[in-house]
Protein backbone atom coordinates (compact mmCIF):
# COMPACT_ATOMS: atom_id res chain seq x y z
CA UNK A 1 0.00 0.00 0.00
CA UNK A 2 1.14 3.52 -0.80
CA UNK A 3 0.81 6.52 1.52
CA UNK A 4 -2.39 8.43 0.66
CA UNK A 5 -2.94 12.14 1.26
CA UNK A 6 -6.13 14.12 1.43
CA UNK A 7 -5.23 17.20 -0.59
CA UNK A 8 -8.50 19.12 -0.59
CA UNK A 9 -12.14 19.16 0.40
CA UNK A 10 -15.33 21.12 -0.05
CA UNK A 11 -18.87 21.13 1.32
CA UNK A 12 -22.16 22.86 0.68
CA UNK A 13 -24.03 24.26 3.62
CA UNK A 14 -26.45 21.55 4.70
CA UNK A 15 -30.06 22.74 4.73
CA UNK A 16 -33.37 21.23 5.74
CA UNK A 17 -34.36 21.80 2.10
CA UNK A 18 -32.45 23.14 -0.87
CA UNK A 19 -34.91 23.10 -3.78
CA UNK A 20 -32.77 25.48 -5.82
CA UNK A 21 -30.08 22.90 -6.54
CA UNK A 22 -30.39 19.26 -7.49
CA UNK A 23 -27.88 16.67 -6.28
CA UNK A 24 -25.60 17.19 -9.30
CA UNK A 25 -25.25 20.92 -8.74
CA UNK A 26 -24.75 20.53 -4.99
CA UNK A 27 -21.89 18.10 -5.57
CA UNK A 28 -20.51 20.40 -8.27
CA UNK A 29 -20.40 23.31 -5.80
CA UNK A 30 -18.52 21.23 -3.22
CA UNK A 31 -16.22 19.84 -5.94
CA UNK A 32 -15.44 23.30 -7.35
CA UNK A 33 -14.63 24.55 -3.85
CA UNK A 34 -12.18 21.69 -3.39
CA UNK A 35 -10.61 22.28 -6.83
CA UNK A 36 -10.22 26.02 -6.21
CA UNK A 37 -8.42 25.34 -2.94
CA UNK A 38 -5.56 23.68 -4.87
CA UNK A 39 -5.18 26.00 -7.88
CA UNK A 40 -2.72 23.82 -9.75
CA UNK A 41 -4.92 20.73 -9.48
CA UNK A 42 -6.44 20.35 -12.93
CA UNK A 43 -9.20 18.08 -14.21
CA UNK A 44 -6.79 15.98 -16.28
CA UNK A 45 -4.97 14.91 -13.09
CA UNK A 46 -8.08 13.13 -11.73
CA UNK A 47 -8.08 9.39 -12.40
CA UNK A 48 -11.58 8.54 -11.17
CA UNK A 49 -14.14 8.76 -8.41
CA UNK A 50 -16.15 7.06 -5.73
CA UNK A 51 -19.74 8.23 -5.15
CA UNK A 52 -21.59 8.22 -1.85
CA UNK A 53 -25.36 8.36 -1.47
CA UNK A 54 -27.63 6.30 0.72
CA UNK A 55 -31.15 6.07 -0.56
CA UNK A 56 -32.58 5.63 -4.03
CA UNK A 57 -35.98 6.25 -2.41
CA UNK A 58 -35.05 9.83 -1.56
CA UNK A 59 -33.42 10.48 -4.93
CA UNK A 60 -36.16 8.78 -7.03
CA UNK A 61 -33.40 8.34 -9.56
CA UNK A 62 -31.45 5.11 -9.94
CA UNK A 63 -27.78 5.43 -10.90
CA UNK A 64 -27.75 9.02 -9.67
CA UNK A 65 -24.00 8.66 -9.21
CA UNK A 66 -23.35 8.57 -12.92
CA UNK A 67 -25.33 11.79 -13.34
CA UNK A 68 -22.92 13.44 -10.91
CA UNK A 69 -19.97 11.91 -12.73
CA UNK A 70 -21.05 13.30 -16.11
CA UNK A 71 -22.08 16.65 -14.60
CA UNK A 72 -18.59 17.06 -13.10
CA UNK A 73 -16.99 16.20 -16.44
CA UNK A 74 -15.36 13.04 -15.13
CA UNK A 75 -16.72 10.59 -17.74
CA UNK A 76 -15.34 8.29 -19.14
CA UNK A 77 -13.07 7.85 -16.11
CA UNK A 78 -13.74 5.06 -13.57
CA UNK A 79 -16.44 5.61 -10.99
CA UNK A 80 -18.60 3.56 -8.66
CA UNK A 81 -21.11 3.99 -5.90
CA UNK A 82 -20.66 2.95 -2.29
CA UNK A 83 -23.65 2.49 0.01
CA UNK A 84 -23.80 1.57 3.67
CA UNK A 85 -26.61 3.49 5.39
CA UNK A 86 -25.47 6.30 7.67
CA UNK A 87 -21.85 5.22 7.20
CA UNK A 88 -22.04 5.67 3.43
CA UNK A 89 -19.82 8.77 3.57
CA UNK A 90 -17.22 7.12 5.81
CA UNK A 91 -17.16 4.04 3.58
CA UNK A 92 -16.78 6.31 0.53
CA UNK A 93 -13.85 8.10 2.20
CA UNK A 94 -12.20 4.72 2.73
CA UNK A 95 -13.08 3.67 -0.82
CA UNK A 96 -11.29 6.73 -2.18
CA UNK A 97 -8.31 5.97 0.03
CA UNK A 98 -8.26 2.37 -1.23
CA UNK A 99 -8.26 3.50 -4.86
CA UNK A 100 -5.03 5.43 -4.31
CA UNK A 101 -3.40 3.12 -1.74
CA UNK A 102 -3.80 0.13 -4.05
CA UNK A 103 -2.05 1.88 -6.93
CA UNK A 104 -5.14 1.85 -9.10
CA UNK A 105 -5.41 5.64 -9.11
CA UNK A 106 -3.00 8.46 -8.34
CA UNK A 107 -5.74 11.03 -7.75
CA UNK A 108 -9.25 10.01 -6.69
CA UNK A 109 -12.30 12.15 -5.91
CA UNK A 110 -14.78 10.96 -3.27
CA UNK A 111 -18.07 12.83 -3.52
CA UNK A 112 -21.36 12.37 -1.71
CA UNK A 113 -24.81 13.85 -1.40
CA UNK A 114 -28.33 13.30 -0.15
CA UNK A 115 -31.55 15.15 -1.05
CA UNK A 116 -33.89 14.29 1.81
CA UNK A 117 -36.31 17.20 1.44
CA UNK A 118 -38.04 15.54 -1.53
CA UNK A 119 -40.47 13.81 0.82
CA UNK A 120 -42.06 15.00 4.06
CA UNK A 121 -40.22 14.36 7.33
CA UNK A 122 -42.33 11.35 8.33
CA UNK A 123 -42.11 9.68 4.93
CA UNK A 124 -38.38 10.31 5.22
CA UNK A 125 -38.35 8.58 8.60
CA UNK A 126 -40.17 5.67 6.94
CA UNK A 127 -37.53 5.47 4.19
CA UNK A 128 -34.75 5.46 6.78
CA UNK A 129 -36.56 2.76 8.75
CA UNK A 130 -36.56 0.55 5.65
CA UNK A 131 -32.90 0.18 6.62
CA UNK A 132 -34.10 -2.18 9.33
CA UNK A 133 -35.28 -5.77 8.79
CA UNK A 134 -38.52 -5.46 6.79
CA UNK A 135 -39.81 -8.85 7.98
CA UNK A 136 -39.29 -8.46 11.71
CA UNK A 137 -38.46 -4.85 12.62
CA UNK A 138 -39.95 -2.32 10.20
CA UNK A 139 -43.60 -3.51 10.49
CA UNK A 140 -43.54 -3.29 14.31
CA UNK A 141 -43.14 0.49 14.12
CA UNK A 142 -40.11 1.21 11.98
CA UNK A 143 -38.58 4.37 13.45
CA UNK A 144 -34.88 4.91 14.00
CA UNK A 145 -35.36 7.36 16.86
CA UNK A 146 -37.33 4.59 18.59
CA UNK A 147 -34.49 2.12 18.06
CA UNK A 148 -31.90 4.56 19.48
CA UNK A 149 -34.22 5.35 22.38
CA UNK A 150 -34.36 1.65 23.26
CA UNK A 151 -30.58 1.41 23.08
CA UNK A 152 -30.02 4.35 25.40
CA UNK A 153 -32.67 3.14 27.84
CA UNK A 154 -30.53 0.05 28.24
CA UNK A 155 -27.35 2.17 28.47
CA UNK A 156 -28.98 4.17 31.27
CA UNK A 157 -30.00 0.92 32.99
CA UNK A 158 -26.54 -0.67 32.74
CA UNK A 159 -24.42 2.38 33.51
CA UNK A 160 -26.57 5.07 35.11
CA UNK A 161 -26.24 7.44 32.16
CA UNK A 162 -28.63 10.40 32.58
CA UNK A 163 -30.75 12.51 30.24
CA UNK A 164 -28.91 15.58 31.57
CA UNK A 165 -25.61 14.11 30.37
CA UNK A 166 -27.19 13.52 26.97
CA UNK A 167 -28.45 17.12 26.93
CA UNK A 168 -24.88 18.30 27.50
CA UNK A 169 -23.87 16.72 24.19
CA UNK A 170 -26.58 18.75 22.45
CA UNK A 171 -25.50 21.93 24.26
CA UNK A 172 -21.85 21.36 23.29
CA UNK A 173 -22.47 20.59 19.62
CA UNK A 174 -25.05 23.31 18.98
CA UNK A 175 -22.76 25.68 20.88
CA UNK A 176 -19.67 24.82 18.80
CA UNK A 177 -21.81 25.48 15.73
CA UNK A 178 -22.20 29.14 16.76
CA UNK A 179 -18.73 29.51 15.22
CA UNK A 180 -19.36 27.40 12.12
CA UNK A 181 -21.22 29.21 9.32
CA UNK A 182 -21.69 25.83 7.58
CA UNK A 183 -23.85 24.62 10.49
CA UNK A 184 -27.60 24.99 10.00
CA UNK A 185 -28.67 25.06 13.65
CA UNK A 186 -26.21 26.92 15.86
CA UNK A 187 -27.76 27.59 19.26
CA UNK A 188 -26.96 28.42 22.83
CA UNK A 189 -28.99 25.85 24.73
CA UNK A 190 -29.58 24.82 28.33
CA UNK A 191 -30.37 21.40 29.78
CA UNK A 192 -33.94 22.64 30.27
CA UNK A 193 -34.21 23.61 26.58
CA UNK A 194 -33.20 20.11 25.52
CA UNK A 195 -35.43 18.31 28.01
CA UNK A 196 -38.44 20.55 27.35
CA UNK A 197 -38.22 20.13 23.58
CA UNK A 198 -40.86 17.93 21.95
CA UNK A 199 -40.52 14.30 23.05
CA UNK A 200 -39.91 12.05 20.05
CA UNK A 201 -39.20 8.65 21.61
CA UNK A 202 -38.46 8.73 25.30
CA UNK A 203 -35.91 9.74 26.47
CA UNK A 204 -34.94 11.40 23.14
CA UNK A 205 -36.34 14.88 22.42
CA UNK A 206 -36.10 16.83 19.16
CA UNK A 207 -32.88 18.41 20.45
CA UNK A 208 -31.29 14.98 21.03
CA UNK A 209 -31.71 14.14 17.32
CA UNK A 210 -30.07 15.39 14.12
CA UNK A 211 -31.96 16.81 11.13
CA UNK A 212 -32.54 15.20 7.74
CA UNK A 213 -31.01 17.56 5.20
CA UNK A 214 -29.98 18.32 1.65
CA UNK A 215 -26.26 18.70 1.03
CA UNK A 216 -23.09 17.51 -0.62
CA UNK A 217 -19.38 17.11 0.15
CA UNK A 218 -16.20 16.30 -1.76
CA UNK A 219 -12.82 14.90 -0.69
CA UNK A 220 -9.81 14.61 -2.99
CA UNK A 221 -7.07 12.04 -2.40
CA UNK A 222 -3.62 11.86 -4.02
CA UNK A 223 -0.30 10.11 -3.84
CA UNK A 224 2.67 12.00 -2.42
CA UNK A 225 4.04 12.55 -5.93
CA UNK A 226 0.77 13.99 -7.22
CA UNK A 227 0.24 16.06 -4.07
CA UNK A 228 3.64 17.65 -4.71
CA UNK A 229 2.99 18.07 -8.42
CA UNK A 230 -0.29 19.91 -7.83
CA UNK A 231 1.32 22.05 -5.16
CA UNK A 232 -1.04 20.96 -2.40
CA UNK A 233 -0.37 23.00 0.74
CA UNK A 234 -0.12 20.97 3.95
CA UNK A 235 -1.77 17.82 2.62
CA UNK A 236 -3.11 15.53 5.34
CA UNK A 237 -1.84 11.95 5.57
CA UNK A 238 -4.39 9.19 6.13
CA UNK A 239 -2.66 6.90 8.64
CA UNK A 240 -5.45 4.65 9.91
CA UNK A 241 -8.38 2.90 8.27
CA UNK A 242 -10.77 0.67 10.22
CA UNK A 243 -14.30 -0.55 9.86
CA UNK A 244 -16.68 -2.98 11.47
CA UNK A 245 -20.16 -4.43 11.22
CA UNK A 246 -22.90 -5.88 13.37
CA UNK A 247 -26.22 -7.67 12.91
CA UNK A 248 -28.99 -5.72 11.19
CA UNK A 249 -31.51 -6.58 13.89
CA UNK A 250 -30.37 -5.18 17.22
CA UNK A 251 -32.42 -7.99 18.81
CA UNK A 252 -29.73 -10.33 17.43
CA UNK A 253 -26.77 -8.68 19.18
CA UNK A 254 -24.99 -11.14 21.43
CA UNK A 255 -24.19 -10.67 25.11
CA UNK A 256 -20.56 -11.78 25.28
CA UNK A 257 -17.14 -10.35 26.05
CA UNK A 258 -15.88 -6.84 25.31
CA UNK A 259 -13.49 -6.46 22.36
CA UNK A 260 -10.55 -4.86 24.19
CA UNK A 261 -8.39 -1.93 23.12
CA UNK A 262 -4.66 -1.79 23.91
CA UNK A 263 -5.15 0.24 27.07
CA UNK A 264 -7.91 -1.97 28.51
CA UNK A 265 -7.88 -5.32 30.33
CA UNK A 266 -10.46 -8.06 30.67
CA UNK A 267 -10.84 -7.29 34.39
CA UNK A 268 -12.19 -3.83 33.46
CA UNK A 269 -15.37 -5.49 32.25
CA UNK A 270 -15.79 -8.73 34.16
CA UNK A 271 -19.56 -8.29 34.64
CA UNK A 272 -20.44 -6.54 31.38
CA UNK A 273 -22.50 -8.41 28.76
CA UNK A 274 -21.30 -7.06 25.43
CA UNK A 275 -22.34 -5.48 23.16
CA UNK A 276 -25.99 -6.11 24.03
CA UNK A 277 -28.03 -3.23 22.70
CA UNK A 278 -26.15 -0.59 24.71
CA UNK A 279 -22.86 -0.62 22.80
CA UNK A 280 -21.64 -0.75 19.21
CA UNK A 281 -19.38 -3.74 18.61
CA UNK A 282 -18.90 -2.67 14.98
CA UNK A 283 -17.62 0.71 16.19
CA UNK A 284 -15.24 -0.92 18.61
CA UNK A 285 -13.91 -3.15 15.81
CA UNK A 286 -13.48 -0.19 13.45
CA UNK A 287 -11.62 1.62 16.23
CA UNK A 288 -9.33 -1.33 16.95
CA UNK A 289 -8.29 -1.66 13.30
CA UNK A 290 -7.78 2.07 12.77
CA UNK A 291 -5.80 2.57 15.99
CA UNK A 292 -3.62 -0.44 15.22
CA UNK A 293 -2.79 0.82 11.74
CA UNK A 294 -2.09 4.36 12.99
CA UNK A 295 -0.14 3.18 16.04
CA UNK A 296 -2.53 4.78 18.52
CA UNK A 297 -2.14 3.31 22.00
CA UNK A 298 -4.06 5.85 24.01
CA UNK A 299 -6.63 7.89 22.09
CA UNK A 300 -6.86 10.66 24.70
CA UNK A 301 -3.14 11.38 24.36
CA UNK A 302 -2.70 10.46 20.71
CA UNK A 303 -5.66 12.31 19.17
CA UNK A 304 -6.10 16.10 19.00
CA UNK A 305 -9.83 16.01 18.16
CA UNK A 306 -12.57 13.75 16.83
CA UNK A 307 -15.47 14.29 14.44
CA UNK A 308 -17.91 11.48 15.24
CA UNK A 309 -21.38 10.45 14.12
CA UNK A 310 -23.68 12.16 16.65
CA UNK A 311 -27.00 11.38 14.95
CA UNK A 312 -28.26 11.21 18.54
CA UNK A 313 -26.81 12.69 21.73
CA UNK A 314 -26.96 9.16 23.11
CA UNK A 315 -24.91 7.70 20.29
CA UNK A 316 -22.16 10.30 20.85
CA UNK A 317 -21.91 9.09 24.47
CA UNK A 318 -21.99 5.44 23.37
CA UNK A 319 -19.27 6.17 20.82
CA UNK A 320 -16.93 7.77 23.40
CA UNK A 321 -16.85 4.30 24.95
CA UNK A 322 -16.54 2.33 21.70
CA UNK A 323 -13.60 4.53 20.68
CA UNK A 324 -11.96 4.10 24.07
CA UNK A 325 -11.94 7.74 25.20
CA UNK A 326 -13.17 6.31 28.50
CA UNK A 327 -14.21 2.88 29.72
CA UNK A 328 -17.62 1.41 28.87
CA UNK A 329 -20.08 2.97 31.28
CA UNK A 330 -18.14 6.23 31.72
CA UNK A 331 -19.40 8.00 28.58
CA UNK A 332 -21.97 10.08 30.45
CA UNK A 333 -19.33 11.24 32.93
CA UNK A 334 -16.97 12.06 30.03
CA UNK A 335 -19.32 14.76 28.70
CA UNK A 336 -20.46 15.82 32.16
CA UNK A 337 -16.84 16.59 33.06
CA UNK A 338 -16.45 18.63 29.86
CA UNK A 339 -13.74 16.36 28.48
CA UNK A 340 -15.15 16.46 24.96
CA UNK A 341 -15.68 20.23 24.85
CA UNK A 342 -13.41 22.60 22.95
CA UNK A 343 -10.51 23.06 25.34
CA UNK A 344 -11.25 19.71 27.00
CA UNK A 345 -8.84 16.75 26.95
CA UNK A 346 -10.28 15.57 23.62
CA UNK A 347 -12.60 17.93 21.72
CA UNK A 348 -15.38 15.96 20.01
CA UNK A 349 -17.35 17.46 17.13
CA UNK A 350 -15.83 20.94 17.17
CA UNK A 351 -17.80 21.53 13.93
CA UNK A 352 -21.11 21.01 15.70
CA UNK A 353 -21.44 17.51 14.29
CA UNK A 354 -24.57 16.05 12.78
CA UNK A 355 -26.69 17.54 15.57
CA UNK A 356 -25.95 21.11 14.45
CA UNK A 357 -24.78 20.73 10.82
CA UNK A 358 -27.45 18.22 9.76
CA UNK A 359 -27.26 14.74 8.26
CA UNK A 360 -27.69 14.51 4.47
CA UNK A 361 -26.63 10.90 4.75
CA UNK A 362 -24.28 10.36 1.78
CA UNK A 363 -22.51 13.69 2.39
CA UNK A 364 -22.13 13.43 6.16
CA UNK A 365 -19.07 11.19 6.49
CA UNK A 366 -17.26 13.25 3.86
CA UNK A 367 -18.24 16.48 5.64
CA UNK A 368 -16.50 15.15 8.74
CA UNK A 369 -13.38 14.52 6.66
CA UNK A 370 -13.46 18.08 5.28
CA UNK A 371 -13.74 19.64 8.75
CA UNK A 372 -10.97 17.33 10.01
CA UNK A 373 -8.80 18.26 7.01
CA UNK A 374 -9.18 21.98 7.70
CA UNK A 375 -8.40 21.40 11.39
CA UNK A 376 -5.18 19.55 10.50
CA UNK A 377 -4.21 22.19 7.93
CA UNK A 378 -4.88 24.86 10.57
CA UNK A 379 -7.15 26.60 8.03
CA UNK A 380 -10.47 26.61 9.90
CA UNK A 381 -10.49 30.41 10.03
CA UNK A 382 -9.81 30.70 6.30
CA UNK A 383 -12.70 28.39 5.39
CA UNK A 384 -15.17 29.53 8.05
CA UNK A 385 -15.30 33.19 7.13
CA UNK A 386 -12.49 34.31 9.40
CA UNK A 387 -13.82 32.76 12.63
CA UNK A 388 -11.21 30.34 13.95
CA UNK A 389 -12.82 29.81 17.37
CA UNK A 390 -13.29 26.07 16.74
CA UNK A 391 -9.73 25.62 15.42
CA UNK A 392 -8.06 23.07 17.71
CA UNK A 393 -4.63 24.52 18.50
CA UNK A 394 -1.69 22.50 17.18
CA UNK A 395 -4.01 19.81 15.82
CA UNK A 396 -1.68 16.95 14.94
CA UNK A 397 -3.93 13.94 14.53
CA UNK A 398 -7.69 13.59 14.19
CA UNK A 399 -10.20 10.76 13.95
CA UNK A 400 -13.40 10.68 11.91
CA UNK A 401 -16.15 8.15 12.67
CA UNK A 402 -19.11 7.28 10.45
CA UNK A 403 -21.98 5.06 11.60
CA UNK A 404 -24.97 3.27 10.04
CA UNK A 405 -28.17 1.63 11.18
CA UNK A 406 -28.26 0.59 14.80
CA UNK A 407 -24.50 0.14 14.55
CA UNK A 408 -24.41 -2.07 11.46
CA UNK A 409 -21.63 -0.47 9.39
CA UNK A 410 -19.09 1.73 11.15
CA UNK A 411 -15.87 3.32 9.92
CA UNK A 412 -13.04 5.01 11.79
CA UNK A 413 -10.31 6.81 9.85
CA UNK A 414 -7.24 8.55 11.27
CA UNK A 415 -5.79 11.65 9.61
CA UNK A 416 -2.47 13.35 10.43
CA UNK A 417 -1.12 16.82 9.81
CA UNK A 418 2.07 17.20 7.73
CA UNK A 419 2.65 20.82 8.79
CA UNK A 420 6.16 21.40 10.04
CA UNK B 1 -46.53 9.20 -45.80
CA UNK B 2 -45.77 12.27 -43.69
CA UNK B 3 -48.39 14.36 -45.48
CA UNK B 4 -51.27 12.14 -44.37
CA UNK B 5 -50.51 12.92 -40.72
CA UNK B 6 -49.57 16.55 -40.97
CA UNK B 7 -52.53 17.64 -38.87
CA UNK B 8 -51.98 15.07 -36.14
CA UNK B 9 -52.06 16.39 -32.57
CA UNK B 10 -51.84 14.68 -29.21
CA UNK B 11 -55.27 14.73 -27.59
CA UNK B 12 -55.52 17.23 -24.75
CA UNK B 13 -56.56 15.87 -21.33
CA UNK B 14 -58.05 17.53 -18.28
CA UNK B 15 -55.57 15.92 -15.88
CA UNK B 16 -53.03 18.28 -14.37
CA UNK B 17 -50.02 18.57 -12.14
CA UNK B 18 -50.03 19.72 -8.54
CA UNK B 19 -47.56 22.60 -8.28
CA UNK B 20 -46.15 23.76 -4.95
CA UNK B 21 -43.91 26.51 -6.24
CA UNK B 22 -42.67 27.99 -9.51
CA UNK B 23 -39.28 29.42 -8.50
CA UNK B 24 -37.88 26.83 -8.55
CA UNK B 25 -40.64 24.70 -10.05
CA UNK B 26 -41.68 22.10 -7.47
CA UNK B 27 -44.36 19.57 -8.41
CA UNK B 28 -46.00 16.59 -6.74
CA UNK B 29 -44.80 13.27 -8.10
CA UNK B 30 -46.84 10.24 -7.04
CA UNK B 31 -45.19 6.83 -6.71
CA UNK B 32 -46.50 3.58 -5.27
CA UNK B 33 -45.83 -0.10 -5.66
CA UNK B 34 -47.19 -3.46 -4.53
CA UNK B 35 -44.48 -6.01 -3.80
CA UNK B 36 -44.93 -9.75 -4.13
CA UNK B 37 -43.04 -10.37 -0.91
CA UNK B 38 -42.09 -13.92 0.06
CA UNK B 39 -41.20 -14.67 3.66
CA UNK B 40 -39.25 -17.59 2.19
CA UNK B 41 -37.33 -19.45 4.92
CA UNK B 42 -38.88 -17.22 7.62
CA UNK B 43 -42.37 -18.51 6.67
CA UNK B 44 -42.88 -20.88 9.65
CA UNK B 45 -42.57 -17.96 12.07
CA UNK B 46 -45.41 -16.01 10.46
CA UNK B 47 -47.59 -19.09 10.02
CA UNK B 48 -46.84 -19.90 13.68
CA UNK B 49 -48.23 -16.52 14.78
CA UNK B 50 -51.55 -17.45 13.17
CA UNK B 51 -51.50 -20.61 15.33
CA UNK B 52 -50.81 -18.64 18.52
CA UNK B 53 -47.13 -19.42 18.91
CA UNK B 54 -43.78 -17.70 18.42
CA UNK B 55 -41.12 -19.79 16.75
CA UNK B 56 -37.43 -19.16 17.45
CA UNK B 57 -34.30 -20.91 16.18
CA UNK B 58 -31.77 -23.20 17.85
CA UNK B 59 -28.35 -23.87 16.35
CA UNK B 60 -27.83 -27.58 15.61
CA UNK B 61 -24.09 -27.26 16.28
CA UNK B 62 -23.44 -24.67 19.03
CA UNK B 63 -26.94 -24.68 20.60
CA UNK B 64 -27.23 -20.87 20.42
CA UNK B 65 -30.87 -19.82 20.79
CA UNK B 66 -32.31 -17.04 18.62
CA UNK B 67 -35.54 -15.45 19.81
CA UNK B 68 -35.88 -13.78 16.39
CA UNK B 69 -35.55 -16.71 13.99
CA UNK B 70 -32.86 -17.25 11.39
CA UNK B 71 -32.28 -20.45 9.49
CA UNK B 72 -28.50 -20.36 9.92
CA UNK B 73 -26.55 -19.56 13.07
CA UNK B 74 -24.93 -16.11 13.26
CA UNK B 75 -22.27 -17.45 15.63
CA UNK B 76 -21.06 -20.53 13.71
CA UNK B 77 -22.92 -20.71 10.39
CA UNK B 78 -24.53 -24.10 11.01
CA UNK B 79 -28.22 -24.74 10.21
CA UNK B 80 -30.76 -24.05 12.94
CA UNK B 81 -33.95 -25.90 13.88
CA UNK B 82 -37.29 -24.33 14.79
CA UNK B 83 -38.08 -24.17 18.51
CA UNK B 84 -41.12 -22.58 20.09
CA UNK B 85 -40.45 -19.59 22.37
CA UNK B 86 -41.99 -19.45 25.83
CA UNK B 87 -45.09 -17.29 25.91
CA UNK B 88 -43.66 -15.25 28.80
CA UNK B 89 -40.56 -13.12 28.95
CA UNK B 90 -39.20 -9.91 30.39
CA UNK B 91 -38.71 -6.41 29.02
CA UNK B 92 -35.04 -5.99 28.04
CA UNK B 93 -35.51 -2.36 26.99
CA UNK B 94 -38.34 -0.08 25.83
CA UNK B 95 -39.39 3.29 24.47
CA UNK B 96 -42.62 5.10 23.71
CA UNK B 97 -42.67 6.61 20.21
CA UNK B 98 -44.64 9.84 19.91
CA UNK B 99 -43.76 10.12 16.23
CA UNK B 100 -42.88 7.49 13.65
CA UNK B 101 -42.49 6.67 10.02
CA UNK B 102 -45.48 7.84 7.98
CA UNK B 103 -46.93 4.32 7.87
CA UNK B 104 -47.17 4.28 11.68
CA UNK B 105 -47.93 7.94 12.50
CA UNK B 106 -51.64 7.22 13.06
CA UNK B 107 -50.70 4.56 15.64
CA UNK B 108 -48.65 6.91 17.83
CA UNK B 109 -47.99 6.93 20.66
CA UNK B 110 -46.98 3.28 20.81
CA UNK B 111 -44.48 1.52 23.05
CA UNK B 112 -41.76 -0.70 21.60
CA UNK B 113 -40.03 -3.35 23.69
CA UNK B 114 -37.24 -5.84 23.17
CA UNK B 115 -38.23 -9.05 24.95
CA UNK B 116 -35.88 -11.62 26.49
CA UNK B 117 -36.90 -15.26 27.03
CA UNK B 118 -35.64 -18.09 29.23
CA UNK B 119 -33.37 -20.39 27.24
CA UNK B 120 -32.78 -17.98 24.34
CA UNK B 121 -29.68 -15.84 23.85
CA UNK B 122 -31.12 -13.10 21.64
CA UNK B 123 -34.14 -10.82 21.85
CA UNK B 124 -37.44 -10.12 20.05
CA UNK B 125 -38.89 -6.74 19.01
CA UNK B 126 -42.56 -6.18 19.76
CA UNK B 127 -45.06 -3.73 21.23
CA UNK B 128 -46.51 -3.65 24.73
CA UNK B 129 -50.10 -2.57 25.43
CA UNK B 130 -52.41 -2.56 28.43
CA UNK B 131 -50.08 -0.53 30.64
CA UNK B 132 -49.38 3.19 31.13
CA UNK B 133 -46.24 4.13 29.17
CA UNK B 134 -44.62 5.49 32.31
CA UNK B 135 -44.98 2.17 34.08
CA UNK B 136 -43.04 0.08 31.55
CA UNK B 137 -39.73 -0.90 33.14
CA UNK B 138 -36.71 -3.01 32.25
CA UNK B 139 -37.18 -6.46 33.78
CA UNK B 140 -40.99 -6.25 33.75
CA UNK B 141 -42.52 -9.72 33.20
CA UNK B 142 -44.67 -9.80 30.07
CA UNK B 143 -46.73 -12.35 28.19
CA UNK B 144 -47.62 -12.71 24.53
CA UNK B 145 -51.09 -12.33 23.07
CA UNK B 146 -52.06 -12.94 19.46
CA UNK B 147 -54.50 -11.37 17.02
CA UNK B 148 -57.33 -13.77 16.24
CA UNK B 149 -57.47 -12.56 12.63
CA UNK B 150 -53.87 -12.89 11.54
CA UNK B 151 -52.35 -10.36 9.20
CA UNK B 152 -49.16 -12.39 8.82
CA UNK B 153 -47.08 -9.51 10.16
CA UNK B 154 -44.84 -9.52 13.24
CA UNK B 155 -47.51 -7.36 14.93
CA UNK B 156 -49.79 -10.43 15.03
CA UNK B 157 -48.12 -10.96 18.40
CA UNK B 158 -47.94 -8.27 21.10
CA UNK B 159 -47.25 -8.23 24.80
CA UNK B 160 -49.12 -7.28 27.95
CA UNK B 161 -47.79 -7.15 31.53
CA UNK B 162 -48.07 -10.39 33.52
CA UNK B 163 -50.32 -10.28 36.57
CA UNK B 164 -48.72 -10.27 40.02
CA UNK B 165 -50.10 -13.74 40.80
CA UNK B 166 -48.54 -15.29 37.68
CA UNK B 167 -45.05 -16.81 38.18
CA UNK B 168 -42.50 -14.58 36.46
CA UNK B 169 -40.02 -16.29 34.13
CA UNK B 170 -36.29 -16.37 34.83
CA UNK B 171 -34.71 -14.78 31.75
CA UNK B 172 -31.01 -14.31 30.93
CA UNK B 173 -30.37 -10.60 31.42
CA UNK B 174 -32.90 -8.58 33.40
CA UNK B 175 -34.30 -10.46 36.40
Amino acid sequence: MRPVYMVSGGITKFRKANPNQDFRLMVKDSFDYAMRDVPNLTMDMIDGSVASYFSDHFTRQLMAGIMVQDYLGLVPRPGKRIEGGGATGGLCFQGGWESVASGRMDVCVAYGFETMSHVNTWKGNEFIALASDVNFDFPVGGFYSGYYAMMVQRHMHEFGTTVEQMAKVSIKNHGNALHNPYAQSPAKLTVEDVRNATMVANPLTLLDICTMSDGAATVIFATEEMATKMGAVDPVLVTGIGSGTDAMRMADRPHGKVLLLDHETESDYKDLKYPGVHSFRGGRNATRLAYKMAGIRNPIEDLSFVELHDAYTSSEIQTYEDMGFCKYGEGGKFIEDGKSELGGVLPVNPSGGLLACGHPVGATGLMQAVFAFWQLQNTIGKHLGGDDFIQVKNAKRGAIHSHAGTGTYITVSIMESTRS
Amino acid sequence: MADKHKDFKLPETDSGTIVFNTDPLIIKYHYEIDYIHSYAEDTPFFVGLSQGKMMGSRCTKCNYGFATPRSHCMECGAPTTWEQLPNQGRVHTYTTCYFGGEAFLNETPFTLILVEFAGFDTLFLSRIVGVDFEKVKIGMPVKAQYLRNSKFKPTDVYFVPMQDDEPAPHTPYSN
